[in-house]
């Protein structure tokens, strides 16, 4: 009887198994296919065996240092805007309304960037930043602050990161802020009476207790930092010079701006890997304690 | 240590109460004594939980004040009150050791290391949780993170008074019995006031020296368990306290004998003349009625009988009304006719719910 | 119907939450399901309903095997411990919508969720929102939809565990006249044995997820089996000290030696668990053949008409329930009698050896 019920589980199972298989397993299976060998176009293959992942994890090869440099650009990029939107994002959680009309009010407002579409970010912050029309880069550059995204490297990654930070810290905050709302009254209390500072409550009760949706809010920021693509595509186009050419930024480049499938399906695959190792070290790290908790529990 | 006087005490959710029926908790006045063992006993929405809240300093009450010995607190915070407080949910500190957790209020207070760590090693003791000092508090069982909670407070040196709300809440029964005699050996060692809110009579009562019963925002009747048993002074402490809680029957009285119906019941107190616009009831808790064969007595119909494991009790009506006795134990009932003796002494006469005094029969006094 | 649970377990992981429970409930019977919290009442609950299926074992209903079959396609209804009614709907709506999903008549709605509320004593709040109504009507509320829908099995998990102690006496006291109405297989799951016996009717014991006992329930309480059965239907916890019996003697642990009498003589030598619920444990002695057995006070309990007092006897803790107020205070010597026709007495792998014979209340 328990297995012809496992037998029908499968059967519901399976139209998402095909779904996954050709969206996700096929195209995966054909950059691996293209990953190990050349091609000149007109549909000419030639083996290439692990020659393109030597080349790219060779830092002293064209395509290595190539790769290396979008890589250590991309990794400090999710770097500073997990160092910002990860702090930000609870400070503001913490600073949002318990109770009264308010709280509607912020979650709205908190939830405002987040409906907005990438490139139209992106061309919001491209307008905004100008230095002649935009009324940030006009401010900025009244203020006697010499500004210029598209020409500087460093104001370009400010505005980048800047841009970042106002479209995404509001996930985290009402991650945050879903955490926090969790935490029964009791716990405030009892810390109030224990004569708990405002930061040993922050400690020792509000942060452990948003653990969970931290590791959530972590790991999405990260995935989506590492691959971004669209906003600075839009915004400056991977420039000035390759100041801002991130990893997918590069990617796309060598797959369609110079047709070099091969090493760009090479690329793909070595950069999935890196986003794989990092989540699982992110998540192996956070749920550290849970898993001895949970094994004394069961 | 601290005595605690409720001087005027009276509090209203609402902005600007009228009359009587907007105050959440009427006027108290109340002075518990220094290391006494107090119970706030009443249903939900007694005003027991508000009553706890401006003891402890969450709300501050509409009139009166509430001082600790001489100290008028009214104003302090929680903080400043030097109280300590169980919740009905154990609150730990998930992410620290039991030892951490119960050092945690001496940390805050800057209390030097080696002090502190003695004296979370003496409170361990005492609350027998020296061999899970050192396990994490999150892993721990229900009645042992009450446990923690309860550390935490008495490890404080300076600590007024305890504060339980509810506390057994998510106990099971059998630790219940060990939780609640800890509960009362360490009342004894420490000599702490201690007060605790419930609407189990059964904690409040073994928990207790004496008993605040509550009712619709006021007090109905503050006493020893065993007077609150014997002596209700309200009709509704009568039916709260036991279980089956005390027979009410409608009635009349005339100097010592009451009317039931047609049955007239002699008393061993006299009464003055009850006034024919009040109401005037008869209150006999079930283990003074007692069901014996049809004969003597007041005539009943037996409905049901419970049996509780120790003691069997008959569900029995008399003139429509529903009243609960105790059955002898060698007793075989058969057919469902039968009577009742009530044992005059523990009759009581209520008017209008209240208790009256009555006058003890002469050599009778009871 | 009949509901049979044939050897079923159920593992996760390597966990047993249930672990091979055969168990046969008739129509119209009420089960009360009793142990502590975490002893495997509420899966067991979850496999008879079928939300969860059986690691291994067989579900019948009326003797066709349903194991596997998902909660939809059996006749069950389910309460909580939690008061779950859907808060934007009236009283009547709550109660009437497991009619309304099975598309029913209106006019037989009507006629069945007045009915149930008659029976629940809800008639003058239906056109109220639950969340309005006490938590006594509002679990009235859930109990009265869990009767409305007239499904073969009704399964309460500690359904007044989150209600006020008179509250609970007073729901407690109209439930298995409510039960008598409806011809289901009720099972109620609870950790307090006082509850078991006032509903009466059949009672598991549940330790560890296996069931250590089954039968009518005053029977369980004066005849356990086992001694974790004695244990788990016994509050105030039971009492317990070994005995070694040898020739007409017995040997307490607690120290001292005691006449083998009654039940003590109907055993052959060896040594035993000897189990007494707290009420047979006196303080004065009533015969001349009560074992008597030295202790000191630790705490009395007072409750109004009667005291709880804990002993400590010889390195073992009692709890002796005694009428009337007793203020002892800790530390004064005593002796404490305990009544040789009211004791268990349990070979060394916890098997029943020998009871008192007595049906009266023990």
């Amino acid at each position: 009887m328990t297995k012809t019920l496992n037998n029908k589980a499968w059967l519901l199972v399976l139209p998402v198994f095909l779904i996954v298989a050709f969206s996700a397993v096929l195209p995966l299976m054909t950059v691996v296919n293209y990953s190990v060998q050349d091609t000149f176009g007109n549909n000419q293959f030639f083996w290439n065996g692990v020659g393109w992942f030597q080349e790219l994890l060779d830092p002293s090869t064209d395509l290595g240092g190539r790769f290396f440099d979008s890589l250590w650009r991309t990794l400090l990029f999710s770097a500073i805007i997990l160092l910002i939107e990860v702090p930000l994002g609870i400070a503001v959680a913490l600073a949002m309304p318990r109770e009264g009309w308010t709280v509607a009010l912020s979650l709205v407002l908190m939830a405002l960037p987040l409906l907005i579409p990438w490139n139209v970010v992106g061309t919001i912050w491209q307008v905004f930043a100008r230095g002649d029309i935009g009324l940030l880069g006009w401010v900025v550059n009244h203020l006697g602050i010499d500004y210029n995204y598209t020409g500087d490297p460093l104001d370009a990654w400010i505005t980048i990161v800047v841009m970042d930070v106002w479209h995404w810290t509001s996930l985290v905050a009402l991650l945050c802020y879903a955490g926090l709302k969790s935490i029964p009254d009791a716990y405030y209390q009892a810390a109030r009476i224990d004569g708990a500072s405002r930061w040993a409550v922050f400690r020792t009760i509000q942060l452990p207790k948003m653990r969970r949706v931290l590791l959530i809010a972590v790991l999405l920021r990260f995935m989506d930092s590492f691959m971004i693509y669209t906003e600075p595509f839009v915004l400056t186009g991977g420039g000035p010079g390759n100041a801002t050419t991130f990893l997918s930024i590069d990617l796309v480049k060598l797959a369609l701006g110079q047709f070099d499938l091969g090493k760009a399906a090479a690329m793909s695959l070595v950069y999935n890997l890196i986003i794989l190792a990092i989540c699982w070290v992110f998540y192996t790290i956070m749920t550290h304690g849970d898993a001895r908790k949970e094994g004394v529990e069961a | 240590m601290a005595r605690i006087t409720l001087d005027h005490l009276a509090h209203a959710y609402k902005p600007n109460p009228q009359g009587p029926h907007d105050y959440a908790l009427k006027e108290i006045n109340h002075v518990w004594s220094q290391g006494g063992a107090y119970a706030l006993l009443g249903p939900s929405g007694c005003g027991k939980t508000t009553l706890l809240n401006i003891i402890s300093g969450l709300v501050r009450p509409t009139r009166g004040r509430i001082l600790f010995d001489d100290r008028d607190v009214t104003d302090l915070p929680t903080e400043a009150r030097n109280i300590a407080q169980v919740f009905q949910f154990p609150v730990v500190y998930d992410t620290m050791t039991v030892r951490e957790n119960l050092a945690f209020p001496l940390k805050n207070r800057h209390v030097p290391r080696d002090k502190t760590a003695q004296r979370v090693e003496e409170i361990a003791r005492l609350l027998d949780l020296t061999s899970v000092l050192d396990r994490k508090a999150s892993n721990l069982t229900a009645d042992m993170k009450q446990k923690i909670s309860l550390g935490r407070g008495l490890v404080r040196p300076d600590v007024a008074a305890i504060l339980f709300d509810e506390p057994l809440t998510v106990i099971d029964p059998h630790l219940k019995w060990q939780l609640r005699s800890t509960l009362k050996e360490i009342h004894r060692a420490l000599d702490i006031t201690m007060i605790y809110v419930t609407h189990d009579q059964t904690e409040a009562l073994t928990f207790a020296d004496k008993v605040v019963v509550m009712h619709d925002g006021a007090v109905v009747q503050t006493g020893t368990p065993d007077e609150l048993f014997e002596r209700p002074a309200h009709t509704f402490v009568g039916h709260f306290i036991g279980s089956p809680g005390m027979n009410i029957l409608p009635c009349q009285v005339e100097g010592a004998t009451a009317f039931l119906g047609s049955e007239t019941i002699s008393l061993q107190r006299r009464y003055r003349t009850l006034n024919h616009k009040e109401q005037v009831e008869l209150g006999i808790r079930p283990e003074f009625v007692q069901i014996q064969p049809k004969g003597a007595g007041l005539p009943v119909r037996i409905r049901r009988i419970d049996d509780i494991g120790r003691a069997r009790i008959a569900r029995v009506e008399m003139n429509g009304r529903m009243m609960a006795a105790s059955v002898p134990e060698n007793l075989s009932v058969s057919g469902d006719e039968a009577s009742l003796r009530l044992d005059p002494r523990h009759i009581h006469i209520y008017a209008d719910g209240h208790l009256v005094a009555g006058e003890a029969l002469g050599g009778q006094a009871a | 119907m009949t509901l049979v649970l044939e050897s079923v377990s159920k593992k996760v992981g390597a966990s047993v939450h249930i672990g091979d429970v055969s168990l046969t409930l008739e129509r119209g019977s009420l089960n009360v399901l009793l142990g502590a919290t975490l002893a495997g009442k509420t899966s067991l609950m979850r496999l008879m309903a079928g939300l969860d299926v059986p690691t291994s074992g067989r579900v019948l209903v009326d003797d066709k095997d349903v194991t596997g079959w998902p909660v939809q396609k059996r006749s069950v209804a389910m309460v909580y411990q939690q008061f779950i009614n859907y808060p934007s709907l009236s009283v009547y709506e709550n109660i009437a919508s497991p009619l309304r999903v099975a598309g029913l008549a209106s006019s037989e709605i009507e006629t069945r969720v007045r009915d149930a509320a008659k029976l629940l004593k809800l008639e003058s709040y239906l056109d109220r929102k639950p969340l309005n109504l006490s938590g006594g009507q509002q679990q009235r509320t859930a109990i009265a939809r869990a009767l409305v829908k007239r499904a073969d099995l009704v399964l309460l998990d500690e359904p007044l565990a989150n209600l006020d102690y008179k509250l609970r006496e007073e729901l407690r006291e109209e439930l298995p006249r409510v039960f008598a109405a409806s011809g289901a297989i009720f099972v109620y799951a609870t950790t307090e044995p006082s509850e078991a016996l006032l509903l009466g009717g059949n009672t598991a014991t549940l330790f560890e997820g296996r069931i250590t006992q089954f039968g009518p329930t005053p029977q369980v309480y004066r005849k356990p089996q086992n001694l974790v059965t004695a244990r788990v239907f016994s509050d105030p916890p039971l009492n317990t000290l070994t005995i070694r019996k040898s020739g007409g003697m017995a040997t307490l642990s607690t120290g001292g030696q005691a006449r083998a009498t009654d039940v003590l003589a109907s055993v052959p030598d060896g040594d035993y668990t000897m189990g007494f619920r707290a009420h047979h444990l006196g303080l004065e002695p009533i015969g001349s053949d009560e074992i008597a057995i030295p202790a000191t006070v630790s705490v009395a309990e007072i409750t109004g008409s009667e005291s709880y007092v804990h002993l400590d006897a010889g390195g073992h803790r009692f709890v002796s329930l005694v009428p009337g107020v007793r203020r002892l205070e800790p530390g004064t010597s005593i002796t404490a009698y305990l009544d040789p026709r009211h004791l268990f007495l349990f070979d060394q792998d916890g098997r029943l050896a020998a009871a008192s014979t007595t049906q009266k209340a023990a």
